[in-house]
């Protein structure tokens, strides 16, 4: 059995004892409604990030372009388990991020194709992306340097007691940065109201977990701050929304951060130009066949009778029609005026 | 023989200090490491303890004296069968072999040993043109510290925005590192004064978060050389954002702290960040030299939208300055001041680099040259235009400042004028910095690493071509 199926597993038996989602417990329960909407949101993601790549591949969007196939469920699922005005910050593999909160598909594949219409007016990027409107606070490019940042939305919000709560989100390469566990001591010292959300993805780059991580429960990173944490299948997205809205819950009720190891998987390379020479053919196909966030979700709907293969098929159009006028809109945008090279330096 | 107690220095800067109570009395049996006196510096009430066994044989200094110099004989301690008339030995004090007083003491004795008085109060007729355009007429003027002046600054600010609050190590109960938070914690709370642990990176990172999300830190470096820890959170994080959110993020921060080589702690607490940090877009970079400059230009970081790296000098801390007395002294960011009008010779400087100008510029007028001294103030953005008013004037250059030659503030400002200003110029542009190396801690070679007195009048003679 391949390392990854396996250490998947072992998280299902980790979890379950804690009282975390898993498999079809009461916990992890999702009405047929809210299985449709997180299949047509992951199906956005996916089907955005397949066009990107697309896009990636004519030479619309240039640089660094990293795809978040695969790993759906994991912010969707914290998505559904926050509340309005609640934050998101993430690294560099953003883009998912910011269609699950809300941010109009158009306008950010126009930053990424680098038009003027991009969130960013063009000047970030792929990995540089921000909506103060969605509370969506990028988008950061130095791997961990964005878990202080997340640790410092927090505090503001126990500074001005707005109830709301910071979801931090990075991968497990970043989880051997010192900045995590100063950010850790903060976070617990301060009772600040922010879930760490790693999303295991197995591969820093092309070093995976087994070469880089002297223990590889992730779950644990918080144990000598006293902060607790739990392994989470991140492919299932009804367990990441269980396991979600009990960190929440908990960071909010201001009893301090919570840590979600999510166990997900990135089916392309670390970026468009990673050959994923690191992993087999086989390792990803069984990830894909197995333990696909959205055909996992497809099954159960058509299995429960909560969806025929038509409403199926209808989510699957609109998506398609969403992503298809996104790619169009960032294939004929205006670049940025020149003159904005001079602009938002300063205010 | 009777043993001498002086007072001694209880930080690497300090040069005098009150004498707050002594412990002992006359007669008492003392031994070594005997509480005899309490020692009050600028910073913190310290004990003083006894080196030597015997009798506390006389009493020098009467407790309640304030001002006592550093290496002042406090107090005579006499062995057994000694009296207090017998004759002194002075080998038994270590501190009296030691060459206490910091080397830029000895070096520039002219602002050091005149706490109160920046040139334009100081000496007379050329000065007075220099008046700080920025001051109302018939304002009142207050002397005090920066020290005070920063904290000032700081309490005024937080009074008037709930937003801002002050994080750092040591910031609250300690009352700050170098007491420039003092008071605080008091005032505000631990809410709004926050303690952090030893986490520069960690912190650094969390205040750009907060300020992310509307709240405006103001974080404290015990110093900056600890900043270097946070760059990447002060350049890609701080800086950047505005930009690469296309104007929706902003960081309204402050870092704030003593930089620069402050006296006798060595290479890796000696350095300059001038130059590091006015090399990136998006930040501001001030460095003040007065008190009113401190005040005024610190409310001014505060209220600035945009990042600010507020670069203070420990040296200067304590260093007394008149200061207007308005409800709201606040200064514009990005504008230098003329300290000192003259027409012969044109010194560019900030922060301490000002000590070493003004007492140059002193030296100077008594072979009659006129040296026109500008106060940058800001470094980012650079208020080049008031420098070509002044090569206009002058066309000769000098930049003084205490960070490294190479790459350094002087070397921009000297491209900028040559760039802008070439036609103008009589004489290279010519800087006196500190030297290419790492600090050394001997007080012989920190002194030669450091720019002096007689490098700037030197130099000026130079570009003057007057032997």
């Amino acid at each position: 059995m391949p390392a990854v199926a396996k250490s998947l597993d072992n998280s299902s038996t980790q979890a379950t004892p804690k009282g975390a989602a898993k498999g079809h417990g009461s916990a992890a329960f999702m009405t047929p409604n809210q299985e449709l909407e997180a299949f047509r949101e992951m199906l956005l993601i996916r089907r955005f990030e397949e066009k990107a790549g697309q896009l990636y591949g004519m030479g619309l969007i240039g640089g660094f372009c990293h795809l978040y196939i695969g790993q759906e469920a994991v912010v969707i699922g914290m998505k559904m388990a926050s509340e309005d005005g609640d934050q998101m910050i993430t690294a560099y593999r953003d883009h998912g991020h910011m269609l699950a909160c809300g941010m109009d598909p158009k306008h950010v594949m126009a930053e990424l194709t680098g038009r003027r219409s991009g969130y960013s007016k063009g000047k970030g990027g792929s990995m540089h992306m921000f909506s103060t409107e969605k509370q969506f606070y990028g988008g950061h490019g130095i791997v961990g340097a964005q878990v202080p940042l997340g640790t410092g939305i927090a505090f503001a919000n126990r500074y001005r007691e707005n109830g709301r709560v910071c979801q931090t989100y990075f991968g497990d390469g970043a989880a051997n940065q010192g900045q995590v566990y100063e950010s850790f001591n903060m976070a617990q010292l301060w009772k600040l109201p922010v879930v760490f959300v790693i999303e295991n993805n197995k591969y820093a780059m092309g070093t995976s977990v087994e070469r880089s991580h002297a223990h590889r429960d992730l779950s644990k990173r918080g144990l000598s701050f006293n902060i607790p944490g739990e392994q989470v299948d991140g492919m299932d997205v009804r367990a990441v929304k269980a396991a979600g809205e009990k960190a929440i819950e908990y960071a909010r009720s201001g009893e301090g951060p919570f840590i979600l190891e999510m166990l997900t998987y990135r089916y392309r390379g670390h970026s468009m130009s990673d050959p994923a020479k690191y992993r087999t053919k086989d390792e990803v196909e069984k990830m894909r066949t197995t333990h696909d966030p959205i055909e996992m979700v497809r099954a159960r709907l058509l299995e429960q009778k909560s969806a025929d293969e038509a409403a199926i098929k209808k989510i699957e159009n609109e998506v398609k029609t969403i992503v298809n006028e996104a790619a169009e809109f960032a294939s004929h945008e205006p670049e940025p005026d020149p003159s904005e090279l001079w602009t938002d330096i300063t205010r | 023989m009777p043993v001498e107690v002086l007072m001694p220095a209880l930080s690497p800067t300090m040069e005098k200090g009150n004498l707050a109570k002594w412990v002992k009395v006359e007669g008492d049996a003392v031994k070594a490491g005997d509480v005899i006196a309490e020692i009050e510096t600028d910073k913190a009430t310290m004990e003083v303890e006894a080196v030597d066994e015997g009798t506390l044989g006389k009493i020098l200094v009467p407790e309640g004296t304030q001002d006592v110099a550093v290496n002042t004989p406090i107090a005579i301690i006499l062995a057994e069968g000694e009296k207090a008339g017998d004759a002194v030995s002075k080998k038994a004090d270590v501190a009296a072999k030691a060459p206490a007083k910091p080397a830029r003491e000895q070096d520039a004795p002219a602002p050091a040993e005149t706490p109160a008085a920046p040139v334009s109060v100081s000496t007379p007729a050329p000065a007075e043109v220099a008046a700080d355009p920025d001051v109302p007429e018939g304002t009142e003027m207050v002397t005090m510290t920066v020290r005070e002046a920063l904290r000032d600054a700081m309490a005024e600010e937080m009074r008037r925005d709930e937003a801002v609050f002050v994080m750092g190590e040591e910031v609250a109960e300690y009352q700050g590192a170098y007491k420039i938070t003092q008071g605080l914690l008091q005032e505000f709370g631990a809410r709004r004064v926050v303690d952090t642990p030893i986490t520069e990176h960690g912190f650094t990172g969390l205040g750009v978060g907060a300020a992310f999300a509307g709240l405006k830190p103001v974080v404290e470096f015990m110093t900056f050389n600890f900043s270097m820890q946070a760059i990447d959170q002060i350049v890609n994080s701080a800086a950047k954002t505005l930009y690469m959110s296309g104007g929706q993020v902003t960081s309204q921060i402050v870092f704030r702290g003593p930089n620069g080589p402050a006296a006798r702690v060595a290479a890796q607490h000696s350095q300059d960040y001038t130059a590091w940090y006015s090399h990136v877009p998006g930040l501001k970079v001030i460095a003040p030299y007065t008190a009113a400059d401190a005040k005024g230009l610190l409310k001014a970081a505060i209220r600035d939208p945009n990042p600010v790296v507020f670069l203070e000098n420990e040296i200067l801390y304590g260093k007394s300055f008149p200061v207007p007395k308005l409800d709201d002294w606040v200064l514009p960011i990005g504008k230098a001041r003329i300290a000192r009008a003259g027409s012969h010779v044109t010194f560019v400087s900030w922060s301490i680099g000002m000590t070493y100008a003004l007492a140059a510029a002193d030296e100077l007028a008594k072979d009659g040259i006129e040296v026109e001294v500008i106060d940058l103030r800001t470094i980012r953005p650079i208020d080049i235009e008031t420098v070509l008013e002044s090569v206009k004037k002058t066309n000769r250059v000098v930049v003084v400042e205490e960070g490294w030659p190479q790459n350094g503030v002087g070397a921009d400002i000297s491209a900028r004028i040559m760039e802008q200003g070439f036609d103008w110029l009589d004489a290279p542009v010519t800087r006196v910095s500190g030297k290419d190396v790492p600090m050394p801690y001997a007080a012989n070679l920190e002194k030669l690493a450091l720019p002096s007195v007689a490098e700037v009048v030197e130099a000026a003679k130079a570009v003057l071509y007057r032997g």
